[in-house]
């Protein structure tokens, strides 16, 4: 496990005496607690710190199933072929394309919607809510074929309604080419992870103090000025932590590519790399070599958030 | 407020609606549509036609879809249960003892959610080959676990710091032994946070596609995302699309009926665990 991802520990008052000096209470405590939470630790551990290892030691021999007796220890010579590779750096791109688009727009759209369901009136919020839950809850598979039969030249009703748009006709083949594809893919990712970050902006909004408003008010601030000195700065922990977990969710971005292009027309993403390097082309070294990539790669977004902006990680965990 | 501004919010009320809605509505009219009305662009169906989900169903690819129902019904309850479980006793220990290393589980908890799926698909796609595991019910519940248990601790300590846990001896003073304090006082206050959990949990778990696909190779554990990303239809000369959205529709009936039954509680645990309210 890396410690760059760990949040800066905070000392907490003590409660306990300190080491060396501990009460038998403190003691059976500790004992207690680590009895009874255990057992998940090493199981999250089990099923992610030991498969991570296992694919860093596999990563350094060259090995494919279908040869298995070829089986040869060659050191970084896999990462050695990723890094050469313009396959790797395409698909970095586009993940990177992906995540920047999808991040951003979903950011300032699931802002709108938290204002919106922040004021909305209490006799339509059950409906607002259960709504926006929706999105959220569908899979990630329905939703890529919802969005791709939507704008398939044959079945989609996308190039029938949207004809009067120039460029648009009625033979435009979305996924013929990269950037149409993308723009599909991207549109998916929006709807359904939207409603997510609005729910956490929400929560977000709902702690900005009212007498901060009012007061804002009374000074006669515009509605423009009280969202960018007021509110935001205000919130400013919840849309980082908001911002944190899209962006690495984004990132592993899979399903939506497999559904609607298959990585046709150099939609490749990261993971859809690893996918293909494993288990179609069961080159275990080399795919081994990229899920480490991976994960190194998100262990460096994270760490540039927690770092460079500054996100208190204890307020994502309950702790604020 | 007045009329006008009740007005505005009431659109875009209705637009939020809208947007969530459409592509639902979609995927439900296009599964209603015969095979010979999917290709005229239209929306909605000229006629509505059950064929799709009787193919799926009862008939030519029944056998795609069934099995995996099945698998994925059982597979995701199982992880949910042994997440929810794990959980539980590790929120307690978090909400209510003072222990060093708290900070360590939820530290992990924390990076275990973002791990990259497929960093974990590659080793275990090996692993689970040599040993057995290939296409099995517990090679995908193992999995699971990465994806539910985070989740679950996050969610479930939040909830229970909530929990007045002083009631406890309030009760113990008022002459109920420790048993009883523990079943009639703080298992009620304790319930509404352990089944919200464990409808996020499962809501994860039924989303997966990623394991789903490359850790099984027949209808014996592949979950149904994985069925339905796969999906060839009933011949080569079937187009699938219909039968695809109405096993879309059929998969997305239980996400939506807990959606609705309890949304407020979602929404809950959702935000809870996240940003602290």
């Amino acid at each position: 496990m890396s410690t760059t991802t760990l949040p800066p520990t905070k000392k907490d008052a003590p409660v306990s005496a300190p080491a060396g000096h501990t009460s038998d209470r403190a003691r059976s405590e500790r004992k207690l607690g680590w009895l009874l939470a255990g057992p998940a630790f090493l199981v999250m551990l089990g099923v992610t710190a030991y498969p991570i290892l296992q694919a860093t030691y596999e990563s350094l021999f060259s090995y494919r199933l279908t040869d298995p007796d070829n089986r040869s220890f060659v050191g970084l010579e896999n990462y050695g072929v990723i890094l050469s590779d313009p396959l790797w750096w395409r698909s970095l791109w586009v993940t990177g394309l992906i995540t920047f688009v999808t991040v951003l727009v979903e950011l300032v759209l699931g802002f709108a919607l938290a204002m919106v369901m922040a004021k909305a009136l209490s006799s339509i919020r059950p409906v607002v809510r259960a709504a926006i839950l929706i999105p959220y809850a569908v899979i990630t598979v329905v939703s890529a074929y919802a969005w791709q039969f939507a704008f398939d030249i044959n079945t989609g009703f996308v190039n029938s309604w949207f004809a009067w748009i120039p460029g648009v006709g009625t033979d435009t083949d979305w996924f013929g080419d990269f950037g149409t594809s993308i723009f599909v893919i991207c549109l998916a990712e929006i709807w359904k992870t939207t409603p997510f970050i609005s729910l956490l902006l929400l929560a977000g909004l709902a702690q900005v103090p009212e007498v901060l408003q009012e007061a804002a008010k009374v000074d006669g601030a515009t509605w423009w000025q009280r969202l960018w000195r007021v509110t935001l700065p205000n919130m400013k922990a919840a849309i980082m932590v908001a911002l944190l977990f899209r962006t690495l969710d984004a990132f592993r971005i899979f399903d939506s590519i497999f559904v609607m292009t298959a990585g046709a027309n150099g939609t490749e993403s990261v993971s859809f790399l690893a996918y293909r390097q494993t288990i179609s082309r069961l080159e275990i070294g080399l795919g081994s070599a990229l899920s480490v990539l991976l994960f190194l790669s998100v262990v460096l977004i994270a760490a540039i958030f927690i770092k460079g902006f500054k996100v208190d990680l204890s307020q994502a965990r309950g702790e604020g | 407020m007045s009329r006008r501004e009740k007005i505005w919010w009431w659109v875009g009320g209705a637009l939020i609606v809208v947007y969530c809605l459409f592509p639902i509505a979609w995927i439900v009219s296009l599964s209603l549509k015969a095979p010979s009305d999917l290709n005229t662009g239209g929306f909605l169906p000229t006629t509505v036609s059950w064929d799709n989900y009787q193919s799926i169903l009862t008939g030519g690819t029944k056998d795609l879809f069934l099995p995996a129902l099945r698998n994925s019904f059982g597979i995701c309850l199982i992880a949910t249960a042994i997440s929810c479980l794990l959980a539980m006793f590790a929120a307690y220990a978090i909400a209510r003892l003072d222990f060093p290393g708290k900070k360590l589980i939820l530290s992990t908890a924390l990076i275990v959610a973002i791990f990259p799926i497929i960093s974990i698909v590659t080793p275990l796609f090996n692993l689970w080959r040599n040993i057995g595991l290939y296409d099995t019910w517990p090679g995908l519940i193992i999995p699971y676990l990465s994806l539910t248990l985070p989740i679950s601790i996050w969610t479930m300590s939040a909830f229970f710091r909530e929990i007045p846990w002083e009631m406890e001896q309030a009760a113990q003073v008022d002459g109920a032994t420790t048993w009883q304090a523990f079943r009639k006082v703080i298992v009620p206050l304790a319930t509404p946070g352990v089944f919200t959990t464990a409808i996020i949990a499962f809501f994860i778990a039924w989303n997966d596609f990623l394991y789903g696909i490359s850790l099984t190779s027949t209808s014996r554990a592949r979950p149904v995302p994985a069925a339905i990303g796969l999906f060839s239809g009933e011949s080569q000369f079937v187009q699938p699309t219909g039968a695809i959205a109405a096993a879309a529709v059929i998969v997305t009936i239980p996400v939506v009926v807990l959606v609705l039954l309890f949304q407020r509680r979602i929404v809950a645990g959702l935000t809870n665990g996240a940003v602290k309210g």
